[in-house]
């Protein structure tokens, strides 16, 4: 898995889905979607970031929350869809 | 046997001073909900009973018996003594569900404030709005939102404290304070401060069509309608372990998530977690929760995982479901059945009700897709729009409409009498709801009479995203609607018009889209946009929204004789 796909995800997490001032540490396991860093509602345009970036589209009935709680979790998603 | 026994008998006989009677309400002079979920269960002896049981999403737990949560809500309203804070004073929650949360609740009410509760995924201008909107005095929030709350401050002469119940080593700005209720030793005696039962309390914000947010103002005797309520609907029993999926940003997680199921002296779990149906069902296994109190879009949720995962969890020990939020479908009810072997019964309330107004009894026999019948004590009704009077035909549409006089019923909108008053018509509070009733006098909701979103039971205003909308510098005008969804029911969708020099695109539309979920929240945030070159208007200017909305739900039009000419 190339580590550079890893960092932009957390970064535009990061940047996206975490306050400005937070202190919290975002890792490739860290659980999203549980955690409440990222909601159901928040997932819409998530998934939308993705669809764009990697040009693929992921079916409504994969973009599950267990599939959207970390970013390796998402990273897996997106190779069932394009040779990462 | 429910609790409730003959629904027909205690309409007939049923009054308000029986619940009062039952809990004892007004007891020495005291009227304070502080006390009534916290030292009188002491005093009933419960004292070393769980009152509550949280677990974190990092598998956390944290438990309080009804001792702790007594003297641990004494430590926070002594704080907020200390403070300088003063009876009135409008104390805002802004946090996630952790027990700070709840156990502060609690001691803002024993010191006499009111409590504010937001919902923590709200952005700085929903959260400005409302804070502004109530002059609140006081903040209480955790180290994850005090960013938010910095960048609104300068906007906020009327805050005078922020308290970080989570500061740890976060150095802290001039007016901030940090309280760590771990640290703090419970304090065993606090003087309640003695409350009429006519002393607000609780003061939610809610959504309305055409202005910002309104604060319902709830009052210290809505606990007895909360209380019986809980008893009567929720079917609690004494050795009952609950489970209400509720923030308490919003009026459920309050009157349901905390009031009613301690106002029993019930024990309840809380789970600080995003949804995950694995979770949820280990949750209910491993505390053997009985009754559970949720809300159509998370039972959809579960829905979409099918029977599979359920299979896996003892769910056994589940007694008692029920529903809130927006209308449980058929399928819902019929899939829980199938599930669970146990109906979800639909329940149908508002933020301005306080609790649970039209429902679907334990006893009952549940037609799956109605809303049930009015609670006792609460005379119900369906009235023509125009003339608001009553429909006496069976099966025909009319705006639900109650008459006032339930104890948990808003006492006004804080700041906006005028727009409480208009709420009543003919001696009717109407709800803003269409249903109809059917022979056997259930009720069967149709859908809402205004513009507002219903997206996953949580009232979204179009005002409101309008409005944020405008701000982006690309957006000349805007409307939003409700469009249909599997799931929340409805989802925000938005209707923009874009400035000369700016274009359509993906780019531009997921900037907006996260524009708004920063501002607002993400329950706001449009899942949809749809650019148009111009919006729908009456001659006189107006966004003819229902037309936007009829298109996406495919109804018929009607009317557009109003409309601006091309």
């Amino acid at each position: 898995m190339p580590e550079d796909l890893k960092k932009m995800l957390i970064e535009y997490i990061k940047k996206e889905y975490l306050d400005e001032d937070s202190d919290q540490e975002i890792t490739e396991n860290t659980r999203l979607i549980s955690g409440g860093i990222v909601d159901s509602f928040s997932m819409v345009s998530l998934k939308m970031f993705l669809e764009k970036k990697f040009q693929v589209k992921i079916p409504d009935e994969k973009a599950t929350p267990e599939a959207f709680d970390s970013v390796n979790n998402i990273l897996s998603l997106l190779k069932e869809f394009t040779k990462l | 046997m429910s609790n409730i026994g003959s629904y027909e008998e205690l309409c007939k006989t049923f009054d308000w001073k029986m619940a009062e009677r039952e809990l004892d309400f007004g007891r020495g002079g005291m009227y304070n909900i502080g006390y009534y979920c916290s030292d009188r269960l002491c005093e009933l002896g419960l004292g070393q009973k769980l009152a509550l049981v949280w677990e974190g999403f990092n598998g956390e737990v944290r438990k309080y018996t009804f001792e702790e949560l007594r003297s641990s809500s004494n430590c926070f309203a002594n704080m907020l003594e200390q403070q300088g804070l003063q009876v009135g004073d409008r104390i805002c929650l802004f946090m996630d569900r952790i027990p700070e949360l709840y156990i502060a609740f609690l001691g803002i009410l024993k010191m006499g404030g009111i409590v504010q509760p937001l919902f923590s995924a709200f952005g700085e201008d929903a959260l400005s709005m409302r804070l502004a909107d109530a002059e609140t005095k006081a903040i209480l929030t955790t180290r994850k939102h005090l960013g938010k709350v910095r960048r609104i401050r300068s906007t906020l002469p009327a805050l005078r404290s922020v308290i970080v119940v989570d500061a740890g080593n976060r150095s802290l700005e001039r007016g901030e304070v940090a309280f760590s209720l771990e640290n703090a030793r419970g304090l065993e005696k606090f003087e309640v401060h003695k409350v009429g039962p006519e002393t607000p309390s609780v003061l939610h914000y809610t959504s309305g069509t055409t202005a910002k947010p309104k604060g319902a103002l709830h009052v210290h005797s809505s606990i007895v309608a909360q209380y019986i309520s809980t008893k009567w609907v929720l079917d609690v029993s004494p050795d009952d372990i609950y489970w209400c999926t509720a923030d308490p940003g919003w009026v459920t997680g309050t009157s349901y998530g905390i009031i009613g199921p301690w106002a029993n002296g019930i024990t309840q779990v809380v789970l600080d977690s995003g949804f995950s149906a694995r979770h949820w069902y280990a949750f209910i296994e491993k505390y053997r929760v009985t009754v559970w109190y949720s809300a159509p879009t998370a039972i959809r949720l579960l829905m979409k995982e099918g029977f599979e995962p359920v299979k896996h969890f003892d769910l056994s020990s589940l007694r008692h479901l029920a529903s809130v939020g927006e209308p449980l479908n058929a399928e819902a009810v019929i899939w829980s059945e199938k599930a669970f072997g146990k109906p979800f019964h639909d329940t149908f309330w508002q933020t301005e009700t306080g609790s649970i107004v039209i429902t679907n009894y334990p006893w009952m026999k549940i037609k799956p897709g109605s809303m049930g019948k009015p609670f006792p004590g609460i005379e119900g009704t369906v009235v023509h729009p125009k003339t608001y009077e009553p429909i006496e035909k069976h099966g025909v549409a009319g705006l639900i409409a109650l008459r006032p006089g339930w104890p948990s019923m808003f006492r006004t909108y804080w700041n906006h009498k005028e727009t409480y008053d208009a709420k009543f018509k003919n001696g009717w509070y109407i709800c803003g709801d269409r249903a109809s009733i059917d022979s056997d006098g259930y009720y069967w909701f149709i859908g809402r009479d205004d513009d507002v979103i219903n997206t996953a039971g949580h009232l979204v205003g179009p005002f409101e995203i309008e409005s944020a909308l405008l701000e982006h510098p690309s957006v000349a005008e805007s409307a939003a609607v409700g469009k249909p969804d599997p799931i929340n029911m409805e989802v925000v969708k938005a209707f923009v018009a874009l400035k000369p020099g700016f274009s359509s695109s993906d780019d531009l539309t997921m900037e907006i889209m996260n524009f708004i979920r920063k501002k607002l929240s993400p329950l706001a945030m449009p899942q949809e946009i749809e650019y148009v070159a111009s919006l729908p208007k009456t001659r006189s200017g107006k966004i003819m929204r229902r037309l936007l909305r009829a298109k996406e739900w495919g109804e018929e039009i009607g009317d557009t004789s109003t409309l601006e000419s091309d």
